[in-house]
């Protein structure tokens, strides 16, 4: 090989002086998008499962379903359920995304990045905006799919009416609970070996979290299930994203079921403050010399 | 070459729980030359390379490179290091154009100075005509090829190198080899390779052995197998014991065995060789005669032999 040239260059390249850390940020954030966009099954999976359950847990539960207090109208179930899919949406995506951090740490890419300049917190943000912004445009397009089935008949009638600064607020308030979620996922995935052990997490932890977080079923007052759902940090971000979709003319009523939308939001920042410093935490922590070896197996 | 220090190791010590994976290690690496640890699997070479890489924190001990103590100055010294491990690090679902951009980008790089730099150093590995694939399409040479390519993009002054071979044909290896020296002529390129394999021991300026955590030798490969003088001829046979015993009994020298190979090292082996091979001919699968090596340094240090231990 002929490397004369390159290697005679007489100026160092600009890396010399400390690189930016929004470049590495962006870097990762784009490979993020670029990822997802060639995995066009995760779209699928992310996507139309939860479009299914809604569907489906829709017109089965329609009959027994009971509209709570806070309810304006007629409200049906699907139209209850409608912010909790979007939630399970911004969930599965940002869980799936993290999940790629066990991808990358055995396929050797996570060390790369480990040894680069970039400081740990830059990797955190890269991945965990990256996440984000796909969870939220999957929730988007849940969004307006629904609308679409519901203005077609393909669906039961909503009278969800958010108006066009509240429209802007609630991708807002959506872009707090994605980054939230891919956060909790940072944290589990960088402790995990395995995307297996990652799927059991998933099922004993994460979908019992959403579960009792308001979104498939309305949280009493009083009894057990009413304290878990009010200590689970997702039954705010389902309540305030139910909450920013009728905030139009006719806003839902304050309730004690119903947490208001400043508790809301605070709660839901406060999340996401949580699993972000959480997640900067855990990956200043060596990464498993199990998945390590993991890697040179692989060869 | 000059004789800098580029890495001072004091003392390093790592331990896996209760396993010491690395004991009181102390070694100092030139600057401008290829360095190697050579050790079998589990020897503590890829402990090692961790720590120099900065990817493992230091327990004990310290270690100074570049002029920067890696327990305080790990993000300045990383701007300076390029690291490829055993498995390439790069994303298989991106083409090798979107991997160096990456790269480029971990490492403050940009605009056109990258595109540049990404375009001539494809060129220089011959990978130039693949950059719009995805590197899942890649054989493993090429990957080792894009990796490399993706090092050198940010000038390293100190390249450290795993397993560099790992999943290389002949023909690749030399490749590589010659490129790595070119880089130490021509930019004074520190380079530190871990090995388990002779072959690029031999290649290095200097070489410390390091078995069970500890270095057992060091020096340059033609100091350290002037350390055995004579011949050595070496036995491969099915049943090695009883060979052995049978050698000995017949020959009265000393016959050492080490799993099927049995090795005796003596000043001068011609004529032995020519009665062993009259005398005990159907009873071995080889034998050859040569000086000895690195090999033989290790085994004559250990106790065992350098490939095979784990």
């Amino acid at each position: 090989m002929a490397h004369t040239e390159l290697f005679h260059s007489e100026a160092p390249p600009s890396s010399r002086r400390a690189p930016a850390a929004w470049l590495g940020i962006w870097t990762l954030t784009r490979r993020e998008m670029v990822r997802f966009v060639r995995q066009r099954s995760r779209f699928a999976g992310a996507l139309a499962q939860p479009v299914m359950f809604w569907v489906l847990f829709g017109a089965g539960l329609h009959g027994s379903f009971k509209a709570p207090d806070w309810a304006t109208g007629e409200m049906s179930y699907q139209e209850y359920f409608f912010p909790g899919i979007a939630v399970l949406i911004l969930m599965f995506t940002a869980i799936f995304s993290s999940i790629s951090i066990i991808e990358d740490r055995h396929e050797g890419f996570l060390q790369g990045v480990l040894v680069s300049p970039l400081p740990r917190w830059g990797l955190v943000v890269g991945k965990l905006l990256g996440g984000t912004l796909l969870a939220l445009l999957q929730a988007v397009v849940f969004l307006l799919i629904g609308h679409a089935m519901a203005a077609l008949g393909l669906a039961p009638p909503m009278s969800t009416a958010p108006g066009f600064v509240n429209a802007a607020l609630l991708m807002f308030f959506m872009t707090a609970v994605a980054f939230s979620l891919t956060g909790l996922g940072f944290i589990m995935a960088w402790k995990l070996d395995s995307v297996q052990g990652f799927h059991a997490v998933m099922s004993v932890f994460l979908m019992p979290m959403w579960l009792v977080s308001g979104a498939f079923f309305p949280a009493g007052e009083t009894g057990f299930l009413a304290w878990v759902i009010r200590l689970n940090p997702l039954t705010y971000g389902v309540a305030g994203i139910r909450r920013l979709m009728y905030s139009g003319e006719f806003p839902l009523p304050v309730s004690g079921a119903l947490p208001s939308l400043g508790l809301c939001l605070a709660a839901t920042l406060l999340f996401a403050a949580v699993t972000l410093t959480g997640s900067i935490s855990v990956s200043r922590q060596t990464v498993s010399r199990k998945s390590s070896r993991a890697a040179r197996k692989r060869k | 070459m000059t004789s800098t220090i580029a890495i001072t190791i004091q003392n390093i010590s790592h331990h896996y729980g209760e396993r010491a994976a690395l004991d009181r290690v102390n070694c100092e690496i030139i600057s401008g030359a290829i360095t190697g640890f050579l050790g079998p699997n589990g020897g503590g070479k890829t402990t090692l390379f961790s720590i120099l890489s900065s990817l493992l924190p230091i327990q004990s001990g310290n270690v100074e490179a570049l002029g920067f103590d890696l327990r305080t100055s790990a993000t300045t010294y990383r701007q300076r290091i390029g690291v490829t491990f055993q498995a390439p690090a790069l994303d298989r679902r991106l083409t090798v154009q979107e991997n160096l951009t990456h790269q480029g980008h971990l490492y403050g790089l940009g605009g056109r100075e990258l595109a540049e730099r990404s375009q001539k150093l494809l060129e220089q590995f011959r990978v130039a005509d693949r950059c719009h694939d995805v590197v899942d399409t890649l054989s493993g040479g090429l990957k080792r090829r894009v990796e490399l390519a993706k090092c050198l993009l940010h000038d390293p002054q100190l390249l450290l190198l795993d397993e560099p071979s790992n999943g290389l044909d002949p023909g690749a290896r030399h490749d590589l080899w010659q490129c790595l020296e070119e880089l130490r002529a021509d930019r004074g390129t520190t380079i530190v390779v871990a090995t388990h394999l002779m072959e690029e021991a031999e290649r290095c300026d200097s070489l410390a052995l390091l078995d069970g955590g500890k270095i057992v030798a060091s020096g340059s490969p033609s100091a350290l197998r002037g350390e055995i003088p004579g011949e050595t001829i070496s036995i491969v046979a099915d049943q090695p014991e009883e060979l052995r015993l049978r050698i000995q009994e017949a020959t009265q020298v000393d016959v050492r065995r080490t799993g099927e190979l049995l090795r005796i090292q003596q000043a001068d082996c011609q004529e032995l060789l020519h009665d062993l091979v009259s005398s005990f001919s159907g009873e071995f699968k080889t034998i050859s005669l040569g000086k000895a090596t690195l090999e033989d340094v290790f085994l004559a240090r250990t106790g065992h032999r350098l490939a095979g231990d784990e």
